[in-house]
């Protein structure tokens, strides 16, 4: 059964290929069968290995499909590994991913261009798979460019509007300074270890520096590059908020679920390397908290409900890469899949929320939806709760080891864990704050819910798993990385703990006297002086953008306005200008008199006939 | 040798046609007159003719008369051409001179 790995990533291939082939000809339903059915398929091929590899003896299996390129030794196959590492992965894409796409069918059915979605999300489920299945790290930045390269397309969907693909560039362009950090690395480690296989390079590794080397670090840093590009974190996090131009879905599956934790995965699956180098895990950990905690205050006044669920997921990968940082390697995994199934279902929720109100994602144009729209609102609330962290819940679990693990390491357990408890009570403060500006107080906008069951089906499934799947991690996450890292496990018991479980309720306390009582006047604290101060600076992202805009953007745009006619062109243009000279005083012989061709033509022959003589 | 070109020395012919062809050149040259463009042209070919038949009769052989009618030929096949030119240049711009047609420039 194991060896149907293949068919995994196979199906949305053929599903983008069947899309592109038939450029959008097919009846809507097929196209969204074909859509969301090449998904379900390689989800239920997933389950299938899924179970198989779970229920073996096997830590790892993997299937070598074709030889991709050989040049002398360097060879390089196209071949699947498949560990629980990766597994999980693959569950969430497939499964998630899914739903999502069956959510898609009913949310985009109105819009232009059905099948060029679908075509894009299946080609995106595609590369996606192949970077969490590639077996060498060749195979993995294919499928890490594919999912960058589908990301844009994405982003930019609704193509009409300059602004959304002005989004779409920027998120392509600033996930590309990443990228070359990324290749870098991978160019480092080729020349020092010999291989692109991952397995075998992380082995050359450990053979190599057994106690690690400023060349290890440096590798490690680069890859981290990648790793914060592609899941925005600080300082490349400023494409993201603007990355929500694209529908929702797409919000749910890439911006949400599956592509920004890549980086995640990435810093995961290279775990050894990081192991050996203190300095590039201190790194991880230092950028999972910078990005936590400004994520969380800038969430706290954003108005677009999009852009609070797009800090609230940097925030969230900031947990992750946090947890990684302090050798909470299951827990990061663990949370990077409770982080999936609820951050989707937000996403999806809030997307019923605004088809409802007519493409409305002010949250200030909203209110009082509470019983109009029933199904959206629960499933919200579930998913706030998982978001804030609440007892009971997958997020409970999931951040709670993050978060004791951190405090129990050596060094600076107890700042990095206060950092992160700040963040997290900021967490439960702007979770409150949507759920109350999104659904309590007055109507402001009429609703229109017209969702069927593929959409409310969907927000049921991941309802249940944002509940119920922090009981999934530990069965399957226990033993996700053995013996290395922190062990993943539940405490209850100690001071840290119960602070740590206090920490959210409370902040949903404070949220609820601040937003839905006039217990303390919150308008007074918003518009005094600091303040309001303070409030633009967060709203803003505190001033990334303007300092990229003022450092290179606008730079960069004056010195492409100088250079308007090109210097490096006046060297060709030089060429040109010789060339026309002569072609000029060419043409002054070409004068049409008949004679003057016969005299030409004699006195090349006696030029001839002398040279012939002479010699 | 002196027995197949009738007792002039083959010397003397090659002479004699150059001096053939250069008056054509010359003629081709300084001549603004269709008409005698052609008869320049015409006294070049003849000088050619003449070299190959009194190489063929050098050589003894009869290539050089076979030639000689191939020219002939070709000489007739020109003048018709080149007629029907003059004819036109005469008409379009009332005048033989050749140097009106030239509007061909580069």
């Amino acid at each position: 059964m194991m060896n149907l790995l293949w068919l995994i990533p196979t199906f949305p291939l053929a599903g983008f290929l069947i899309l592109c082939a038939t450029e959008g000809k097919l009846p809507k339903v097929v196209t969204a069968c074909i859509g969301a059915g090449s998904v379900g398929l390689s989800a239920i091929a997933a389950t299938l290995v899924g179970w198989e590899f779970v229920t073996s003896d096997s830590t790892s299996y993997s299937q070598v499909l074709w030889t991709w390129m050989v040049v002398g030794d360097f060879n390089v196959s196209i071949s699947l590994y498949l560990d629980y590492l990766a597994l999980v992965m693959v569950g969430v894409i497939t499964g998630v991913g899914f739903l999502i796409h069956l959510y898609a069918t009913g949310y985009m059915w109105d819009e232009e261009g059905y099948s060029r979605f679908f075509a894009y999300m299946n080609l995106f489920v595609f590369a996606m798979l192949l970077l969490v299945l590639g077996d060498s790290l060749l195979l993995l930045f294919l499928g890490w460019e594919g999912v960058g390269l589908c990301s844009y397309l994405l982003i930019g969907f609704f193509h009409t509007d300059p602004a959304n693909g002005y989004a779409a560039r920027k998120a392509f362009v600033v996930t590309r300074v990443g990228d070359t950090a990324l290749i870098l690395g991978l160019f480092l480690l080729f020349r020092e270890v010999g291989t692109l296989d991952i397995q075998q390079s992380l082995d050359g590794a450990r053979d190599i520096w057994p106690d690690g080397s400023v060349m290890n670090t440096a590798i490690a840093l680069l890859l981290l590059g990648g790793a914060i590009g592609k899941s925005a974190q600080v300082p490349l996090q400023t494409w993201l908020p603007d990355a929500m131009a694209g529908p929702t879905p797409v919000s749910a599956l890439i911006h949400a679920a599956t592509m920004v934790t890549a980086g995640v995965y990435l810093i995961a699956r290279m775990q050894d390397l990081y192991l050996l180098s203190e300095t590039a895990t201190l790194c991880v950990a230092v950028v999972g908290l910078v990005t936590l905690f400004i994520a969380s205050f800038t969430a706290l006044v954003q108005s677009d409900i999009k852009r609070v669920l797009a800090f609230s997921t940097m925030s969230q990968i900031g947990y992750m890469f946090f947890a990684l940082g302090v050798g909470a390697w299951s827990a990061a995994i663990f949370h990077l899949m409770t982080h999936a199934f609820f951050k989707a279902l937000l996403f999806l929720a809030s997307g019923s929320v605004i088809l409802a109100l007519h493409h409305e994602q002010d949250m200030h144009k909203m209110g009082g939806l509470w019983r109009k729209l029933p199904i959206p609102f629960w499933s919200m609330l579930i998913g706030s709760a998982a978001l804030a962290a609440l007892p009971f819940t997958s997020g409970f679990v999931s951040k709670d080891a993050i978060l004791l693990t951190a405090a129990h390491s050596e060094t600076l357990g107890m700042t990095f864990w206060s950092i992160a408890v700040a963040a997290a009570f900021m967490t439960s403060l702007y979770t409150v704050r949507m759920m109350y500006l999104t659904f309590f107080g007055e109507t402001k906008t009429e609703p229109h819910d017209k969702s069927k069951a593929n959409m409310w089906l969907p927000l049921l499934v991941l309802s249940v798993l944002s509940i119920g799947g922090g009981w999934l991690g530990f069965t399957v996450l226990g033993t996700l990385f053995g013996d290395k890292g922190v062990p993943f496990e539940l405490h209850l018991k100690e001071l840290v703990a119960i602070a740590t479980m206090c920490v959210p309720l409370l902040g949903v306390l404070v949220g609820y006297l601040l937003f839905a009582t006039n217990v303390f006047d919150r308008r007074k604290i918003s518009d005094s002086a600091p303040g309001k101060a303070v409030g633009r600076f967060w709203f803003v992202g505190w001033g990334f953008d303007k300092i990229y805009d003022s450092l290179i953007v606008n730079p960069f745009r004056w010195l492409a306005r100088v250079n308007k006619s090109d210097a490096v062109d006046y060297l060709y243009r030089f060429t040109t200008l010789v060339a026309r000279i002569f072609h000029n005083l060419l043409t002054v012989s070409q004068n049409g008199r008949l004679r003057w061709y016969a005299l030409t033509m004699f006195s090349g022959l006696l030029f001839v006939l002398i040279v012939v003589a002479l010699i | 040798m002196m027995d197949a070109t009738g007792g002039i020395p083959l010397e003397h012919v090659i002479w004699f046609a150059i001096t053939l062809f250069l008056i054509g050149v010359v003629g081709i040259l300084i001549r603004r007159n269709v008409i005698f463009i052609l008869l320049s042209l015409e006294l070049m070919m003849n000088a050619a003719a003449v070299v190959f038949i009194a190489a063929g009769a050098f050589h003894d052989q009869a290539d050089g008369q076979v030639m000689f009618m191939f020219i002939l030929a070709l000489a007739a096949a020109e003048v018709a051409v080149a007629l029907g030119l003059v004819v036109q240049l005469s008409r379009r711009f009332k005048t033989l001179d050749i140097d009106a047609a030239s509007e061909m420039t580069g």
